[in-house]
């Protein structure tokens, strides 16, 4: 990864990504927050327990993604596989 | 009511058009063709608008109803996206294929009748494999090969179906069953190889990235999506469908996490989207097939748009692996943008389009109270942010810098982004014009707080856990193996072995036999040289006796 002369471009900048985790985490409580505000019933009874969606969303996709991550000891194969 | 054109044969006749004409006239056949089709599309009224025979048989090329006309607009207006997308860069071959191809997929959604759906389920895969096959790279022909044969196989079993059905009931028309008998069954398994469902699923991740990135647009909206039409007119409510759905949407967040092709991520997420319309019709109540229709509509529309914005990164840089892009917003802002809408639409962000229709089918397993169905769709909506939503745009646009400075989309693609862009937001805001067109009347309100605040809990924590998992996420210069492995490696080897034994039997034959021979003809070399049996001279007296002999038998037979 080589850096060309002169790229500082503001997104790249470590202390705009710095504060756009900073709003990122603000975001995520707000979005859990307001539903002090609006309750969802739910129509299976967990579903709308406080900040379901929130768990559920996260832990589904680190589950998918340690999932993927197991089976691609599997069936990863080197991408000129197919060529050889 | 028999003077009516089918809309279908429109895009045929510019395709042939397209293929002898040059310059501006050729563009704006391209341009107005699709248009004119559309316009066709909304001529043709409720029930069967034209019928006629073939060999014999009676067929109705032509019925309307408001899910067929809804299927056929979005796919006229794919053709003038893709059109206007492709005109100035594609081979006039690939245009002229793919607006066949669009011909083809408007056919299916007017065919009446199982003999016209067939025909132009046939056209289809021929011209789709020819826009495989102009990727114009020894993998697009390869890969197009692979396809074609998939796509014949499939087509055989289709047919076998329909002639069942014919014998067994004497009715072709297209009208809803079940796969209860041998019949239908090929006819439920010809449909779901187009629709690219398991087993058979990696045919569409093979051929499709091999495709020009002008070619990938168009083959990303009519192949698989008039298999969710053929599904809904023809199995509605058939329960097997809901779990071969949800294996698709797994399917393809799973293998999408470990895709390095930024087209092939795309690719394995039609998959993944087909599968929602897929658990969709199997549900079957009204509200489900609508949320099929709908999502159908919407996913054209955003997929085509995911793809575009990817075509223009291959367009521009030659490159579509995640670990050789990066970056690349700095320069290309505007396809960076018109890709992370795509991005929302797909993952059903409120305020998209995917959020309007996709909500449906989770409202229809909430109505009919299957819950697994429902945590599964759900946990799927939260991967589908995962692997499309954010993967495709981070590791394409952002990412890292790869040093690469391209410039941004040239105007017709651009103006082709901006045109899809602006329908997945509108459709996300103002999602009435689409719910009338569906099926059954929506009783539906989409943005009810609670619900866009659970959507928007599932879809940003599905956000924090990339980002935390970004080490996980990294990309390596790897495929993963799928079903596909099994004909292009196990049974070549296994035909190789074959063809190998074979020869090998032979050979031991030949040894076998050459030896015997060799041995006989010592024998009789043997018996014929020198002093051999058959070579003594005999003496007369000898040979008297033994004339007597023969004599005397042939006298006693004789008489006896």
């Amino acid at each position: 990864m080589t850096k060309p002369p002169g790229d500082d471009h503001w997104l790249a900048r470590p202390a705009t990504i710095r504060r756009l985790w900073l709003l990122l985490i603000v975001i995520l409580a707000a979005t859990v927050a307001v539903q002090l505000v609006f309750p969802e019933k739910g129509k299976f009874g967990i579903d709308g327990w406080f900040g379901f969606a929130a768990g559920f969303g996260f832990l589904a996709c680190v589950a998918m993604v340690v999932f993927a991550k197991g089976l691609g000891v599997f069936l990863k194969r080197k991408d000129t596989y197919y060529d050889e | 009511m028999n003077e009516m054109v089918p809309p279908g044969l429109i895009l045929f006749a510019a395709a042939v058009l397209i293929a002898i004409t040059r310059g501006p006239l050729r563009n704006a056949i391209v341009l107005g063709a699709p248009l004119l089709t559309l316009w066709a599309v909304w001529q043709v009224p409720d029930g069967v608008a034209l019928t006629t025979t073939f060999l014999d048989y009676p067929i109705e090329p032509v019925e309307g109803s408001p899910v067929r006309r809804l299927f056929a607009s979005v796919f006229a207006i794919m053709a003038f996206a893709g059109g206007l997308f492709a005109f100035r860069h594609a081979r006039p071959l690939e245009l002229a294929a793919a607006y066949a191809y669009a011909g083809g997929a408007i056919g299916v959604s007017f065919a009446g009748d199982l003999i016209t759906l067939f025909l132009f389920w046939e056209l289809m895969a021929i011209f789709s494999t020819i826009v495989v096959w102009c990727g114009g790279t020894e993998a697009s022909r390869a890969a197009g090969i692979r396809y074609a044969i998939v796509h014949l196989m499939g087509g055989i079993i289709l047919k076998v179906g329909i002639e069942g059905v014919y014998i067994h009931t004497g009715t072709l028309d297209v009208q809803a069953m079940m796969a209860t008998n041998f019949d239908t069954w090929m006819i439920l398994i010809g449909i779901l190889i187009n629709a690219a469902a398991p087993p058979l699923s990696a045919w569409l991740t093979d051929a499709y990235p091999e495709s020009s990135p002008t070619g990938a647009v168009f083959l990303s909206a009519f192949t698989t999506k008039t298999a969710v039409l053929a599904l809904i007119l023809l199995f509605p409510g058939e329960p097997v469908l809901v779990w071969v759905g949800l294996y698709m949407v797994f399917y393809g967040i799973i293998y999408a996490l470990l895709e390095n092709d930024a087209r092939r991520i795309l690719a394995y997420s039609i998959v993944n989207q087909v599968g929602f319309m897929v658990c969709a019709v199997g549900i079957g109540t009204q509200v489900a097939l609508n949320g099929a229709a709908a999502h159908a509509f919407a996913h054209i529309i955003y997929k085509a748009l995911l793809l575009m914005s990817a075509g223009v990164v291959l367009t521009r840089t030659g490159k579509r692996k995640c670990t050789d892009l990066g970056g690349l917003f700095r320069t290309m802002p505007l396809t960076c943008i018109c890709g992370i809408v795509g991005a929302l639409a797909i993952s059903s962000f409120p305020l998209t389009s995917g959020y309007t229709t996709k909500t449906l089918i989770s409202v229809a397993a909430e109505e009919e109270g299957l819950a697994l169905v429902w945590f599964l769709l759900t946990a799927a909506s939260a991967g589908v942010f995962l692997h499309a939503g954010i993967k495709f745009p981070w590791f394409v646009f952002f990412q890292k810098d790869s040093g690469m400075r391209p410039k941004d989309a040239p105007w017709n693609m651009a103006a082709a982004m901006v045109f899809f862009a602006a329908l997945c937001i509108l459709l996300g805001v103002w999602p009435e014009p689409i719910y009338a067109l569906l099926p059954y009347p929506v009783d539906f309100e989409a943005y009810k707080a609670g619900k866009v605040v659970f959507y928007l809990q599932l879809l940003l924590f599905s956000g924090l856990a990339f980002f935390l998992m970004l080490p996980w996420m990294k990309r390596t210069l790897t495929i993963t193996l799928d079903i596909d492995w099994l004909y292009r490696v196990m049974l070549r080897r296994a035909s190789l072995a074959i063809v190998d034994g074979i020869g090998r039997a032979r050979e031991r034959a030949e040894a076998w036999v050459t030896g015997r021979l060799g041995r006989l003809r010592d024998r009789l070399a043997d018996l014929t040289a020198g002093d051999g049996a058959l070579a003594r001279p005999w003496a007369i007296g000898t040979t008297a006796l033994w004339i007597a002999v023969l004599l005397t038998g042939y006298v006693v037979i004789y008489y006896v």
